[in-house]
């Protein structure tokens, strides 16, 4: 990883850590709901969470692509940009 | 090959867990007393969980225009408005709404979750944004998802929130709809929805409230939060459903807006299904009435549900939200002592909803109930005993959930 996609990456697993009940150890390749077996409702609640985070919209639309940790950080990097 | 309901396995596991704790999904009304009262395991049952929120399902003008709409018109339409099912009381009972809610305009669909389904279909396209508040409904979400537009979720019941999420998407060269819900149908708290017209002038964005469980409820017409708040001419456009205060199954959409009638060719949950069934129609078209000629039935509600609400909080009870309607919630502390609660007020005789994650906000576990202009002192009382003696009793309840 990168600097910066470590970094994205430190930030989101700070943010998920209320949903990891588990306390599943995360990785790049971590899939979030099926990994952390968190319900959907929860998935969009972390969204919303890393949205104000980076003061950023991330529609729900993306997010049928986006299920690894790998995943949601390209989504915010791509949207860093915008 | 993978077998497609191997992802179901969880599922299954969870569905045995509630069996084993003695539930069933849905337990059985094997015969119907009264609005309020149902045989369920042999045992005479009150139901606080019904949404039958004026208590019109044994209403005798409604059951004569059901009858005689199933003798004069037949069991079902066997087709869509669009095609050979719009019989002249679909239009009826479209006229008698849009003068209920006094608008221009009403779009009658096969139920609650297709109206909502139809409507954000019907209203918004791929180009177009939807802010949906995240406690929304099911049908609000899928019926978001069904329209191709980008989906924006914002905190629930939160004006400024939205003012922000508005305020970074800024212009996008497409419709932005803002979807609200009158009550809320877990907690039974309102939109603010004051605070949400202010936001709505600053950027002008087109309005949607759903009234499902406060149609016929709030307002002193009875349409609904806007009616309640004074607000109807800010709401662009209104949802309702047949399936609470109506007392039928179906739904509908409104609006005073000029083009509002292409919606019944842009909307596909409206153009292919079939249309509501005469019988269905015809009760819904008599309960409206009984709405309109009968204010007194919200008096009652409302008077029903501030005795249930202010019952159980002096039980030392947490409930949904702090402001009294039809919907009171009791918050529990997880699912195993929700479950086991559940199951022992049905066995005591009182049938109310149990809601569980991620069907909730906030992964709360929940007994629900719902009242009714039809339910007595006495079964509101019988209620708060019931909750007194199952669940105030009970130590995992009143930790904080």
């Amino acid at each position: 990883m990168t600097d910066d996609e470590q970094e994205i990456f430190d930030k989101l697993s700070e943010l998920l850590q209320p949903f990891n009940e588990k306390q599943v150890e995360l990785k790049p390749q971590t899939e979030i709901a099926v990994d952390l077996a968190i319900d959907s409702v929860s998935v969009m609640d972390f969204v919303m969470e890393v949205e104000d985070h980076f003061d950023m919209d991330i529609p729900l639309n993306v997010l049928s692509d986006t299920h690894t940790m790998k995943d949601m950080i390209s989504v915010v990097q791509a949207r860093k940009k915008t | 090959m993978v077998d497609l309901l191997d992802k179901n396995k969880a599922l299954m596991e969870r569905m045995q867990r509630v069996a084993e704790a003695g539930s069933r999904v849905g337990p059985v009304n094997e015969k119907l007393l009264s609005p309020t009262r149902a045989m369920i395991d042999g045992r005479d049952t009150i139901l606080a969980g019904t949404n039958n929120y004026m208590g019109v399902t044994f209403e005798p003008s409604c059951i004569e225009a059901g009858q005689k709409a199933l003798a004069a018109h037949g069991t079902g339409t066997t087709g869509s408005r669009i095609a050979n099912g719009s019989y002249a009381i679909h239009e009826e009972l479209e006229r008698e709404l849009a003068g209920f809610l006094g608008m221009k305009h009403c779009i009658v669909f096969s139920t609650g979750y297709q109206a909502n389904l139809g409507m954000m279909a019907g209203l918004a396209g791929p180009k177009d944004t939807i802010f949906l508040d995240a406690d929304s409904h099911s049908s609000i979400y899928d019926g978001c998802t069904l329209s191709g537009a980008q989906l924006v979720r914002f905190r629930h019941n939160d004006a400024a929130d939205l003012d922000k999420r508005l305020t970074r998407m800024g212009d996008t060269g497409g419709g932005h709809l803002v979807v609200l819900e009158g009550i809320y149908s877990m907690l039974g708290d309102r939109a603010p929805l004051a605070d949400f017209v202010e936001v709505k002038k600053k950027h002008g964005f087109q309005l949607l409230v759903d009234e499902a469980h406060s149609f016929g409820v709030l307002g002193p017409n009875g349409c609904g939060l806007a009616d309640e708040a004074g607000l109807m001419h800010e709401a662009d456009f209104v949802v309702g459903t047949f399936s609470k205060s109506i007392g039928a199954i179906g739904g509908f959409g409104a609006s005073n807006h000029p083009l509002f009638e292409t919606v019944r060719y842009s909307s596909k949950p409206y153009m292919f299904t079939a249309s509501p069934s005469p019988a269905s129609v015809a009760t819904a078209t008599a309960a409206v009435k009984v709405l309109a000629r009968e204010p007194e039935r919200r008096d009652r509600l409302q008077s029903n549900s501030a005795r249930l609400f202010h019952g159980l909080r002096g039980l030392g009870l947490e409930l949904g939200c702090d402001e009294v309607s039809p919907v009171i919630a009791v918050k529990c502390a997880d699912e195993p002592s929700t479950l086991v609660m559940w199951n022992e007020l049905l066995a005591a005789g009182v049938y109310v909803n149990i809601a569980l994650p991620p069907g909730t906000p906030g992964k709360l576990c929940l007994l629900r109930c719902s009242v009714s202009a039809a339910h007595t002192e006495a079964e509101i009382d019988r209620i708060i005993e019931l909750f007194a003696t199952v669940v105030a009793g009970n130590q995992l309840a009143t930790a904080s959930a």
